[in-house]
């Protein structure tokens, strides 16, 4: 057991992290809001918490919340202008939004440019990281149900007719944007604790799409979705090395294969296979 | 006047959709709107349910103004509508349909549920009681387990009233309730208006059907080309000379 933890360890660590990132967005989209900003909120929980804790010596947990806070009080801030785009055009906003965040981050000193930060204190561990992903999929499992949960479904499925049964649209368009970006946060911090150095590239074009498709994989009906697309999206790269595909851009390919069949067969995404809930 | 029209104009770019619209819709009555296709009775709906603001004029319901409200404040203050499209929830069960228009019915809090406090399931079980009420009311509580994009033209447009009732509104609009229905499910219908106005519910609706006007509504106000024609009772509507060439003649010719 332990053997197969030193092998494996780091890719579990980082499918845990993924499956955090993915649930992140899960909460705009299941509002129907397409965002994606989502990797922009994660960099600014990382490079928060990572320099709370690496010039002033702030606990961890503080560390963590302090970032997360930061990143959802920055939701807040473009949330209202932003969300009265609708559809691709919020898409483009948000990403615009995550290249200003990118390159805010190669410019200013205290990130540390282009080069980022390094000799970030190792503090996350996987157990806290599992913690996080469990607390989180039941939070937003209860959320689903809840009035607050019915409403970001009102409002996917149709705004006008949630604003006529009395769903105040903006707050609650702006609330699931705030909470994604929240949970966001969470999980840049927990990965800037694992990883030793962030750089403002990782959390560019490419690692905004990754999460998409993690949802897109699992399907975005329920918590598990998100979770199983994380895991099969981070873990595919290794079993495909196991078998003997090491070439990175085949395996980009083998990634697009799966996305497309996903598409075409299964629209709500792998968890549908598994019973349908709502 | 449990709502009143006050001068109500609204013009999209060259066009007067309404101009000057004034009348008032008695509390527990059933009101009709009706006039040829066009008139603005659906822009004078949506006007009622803020979802267009007049350019000038007031809107009074039970003699607060309500016309610069947002659409979820006016929701909040009892008013429930159906559209001429019909705009349900597609990929929700009728049950969830119902149970998304109790929004304003509170319930459903999320920390009792989070800690799963006894108040959470009863809660829970009211919540789904109530939607299974409302379903029945309307008719399609043999549907609640069905999406809603699987139902038949005359169940959607109950199902989109059942869930106008969750919100237990004050008022309720109608834009063309019965459109596409069978003889029997109007007939059903006319029975579930009318108890809902026994209850306490004004309703103000928009149809073509004129019969079926002309034997529920109390008064009926006829719009052309965005003015109101008259308002009165049904058989002095069906007198009234503007009305029938504006509206009733030209039906029977065509």
């Amino acid at each position: 057991m332990s053997e197969f933890f030193a092998v494996y360890g780091s890719l579990i660590n980082f499918v845990g992290i993924n499956a955090l990132l993915a649930l992140s967005l899960y909460v705009p989209l299941s509002a129907g809001q397409l965002s994606l900003g989502n990797a922009a909120f994660a960099a600014i929980g990382a490079y928060g918490s990572a320099i709370l804790t690496m010039r002033f010596n702030v606990p961890f947990p503080l560390a963590i919340a302090a970032g997360a806070c930061l990143s959802a009080a920055v939701a807040m801030a473009i949330g209202t202008p932003v969300l009265r785009i609708r559809g691709i055009f919020l898409a483009m906003a948000t990403l615009a939004f995550g290249e200003v965040v990118r390159i805010v981050a190669v410019n200013l000193a205290i990130t540390g440019g282009a080069e980022g930060l390094i000799g970030i204190p190792n503090k996350t561990t996987a157990l806290i990281i599992y913690g996080t992903v469990a607390a989180t999929a039941y939070f937003l499992a209860v959320l689903g149900g809840s009035r607050i949960g019915w409403s970001f479904a009102s409002v996917r499925e149709d705004e006008t007719a949630a604003m006529v049964m009395g769903i105040n649209t903006t707050r609650y368009k702006n609330g699931s944007f705030v909470l994604g970006a929240f949970i966001a946060g969470i999980a840049g911090a927990l990965y800037a604790h694992l990883n030793f150095i962030i750089t403002p590239g990782e959390f560019g074009f490419s690692a905004e799409v990754q999460l998409l498709i993690y949802n897109i994989v699992g399907g975005t009906r329920s918590v598990l979705g998100p979770i199983l697309g994380a895991f099969i999206i981070t873990v595919l790269p290794e079993v495909l090395r196991g078998v003997g595909v090491t070439a990175g851009p085949l395996r980009m390919g083998v990634n697009g294969v799966i996305l497309l069949l996903v598409i075409l067969y299964l629209p709500n995404g792998l968890s549908s296979l598994f019973g349908q809930k709502r | 006047m449990f709502l009143e029209f006050e001068k109500i104009s609204r013009s999209f770019g060259g066009v007067n959709a309404l101009s000057e619209v004034s009348f008032g819709v008695q509390a527990k009555t059933i009101h009709g709107l009706i006039g040829p296709n066009g008139s603005g009775k659906t822009t004078l709906m949506n006007v009622v349910s803020g979802l267009t603001g007049p350019d000038a004029g007031r809107l009074l319901l039970d003699g607060r103004p309500i016309h610069r409200l947002r659409p979820h404040r006016i929701a909040a203050l009892g008013v429930a509508r159906t559209f001429q499209n019909i705009r349900l929830f597609p990929k929700m069960t009728c049950m969830e349909n119902v149970i998304a228009g109790q929004h304003l019915m509170g319930g459903r809090a999320l920390f009792p549920r989070l800690f799963r406090l006894p108040s959470a399931r009863a809660e829970e079980r009211q919540s789904v009681a109530n939607a299974m009420a409302c379903l029945a009311k309307a008719g399609i509580e043999g549907r609640a387990r069905a999406l809603a994009c699987s139902l038949s033209y005359g169940e959607r447009r109950r199902l989109e009233i059942a869930r106008a009732m969750a919100l237990k509104p004050r008022i309720l609009l109608l834009d063309e309730p019965i459109a596409g229905m069978r003889l029997r499910e109007i007939e059903e219908m006319e029975t579930l208006f009318r108890s809902l106005v026994e209850s306490g519910v004004t309703i103000l609706l928009i149809e073509h059907n004129m019969p079926f006007v002309m034997r529920l509504c109390q008064r009926i106000t006829v719009l052309h080309f965005g003015q109101t024609v008259t308002t009165g009772a049904p058989e002095e509507v069906a007198e009234h000379p503007e009305v029938i060439e504006a509206y009733l003649g030209m039906k029977s010719e065509c």
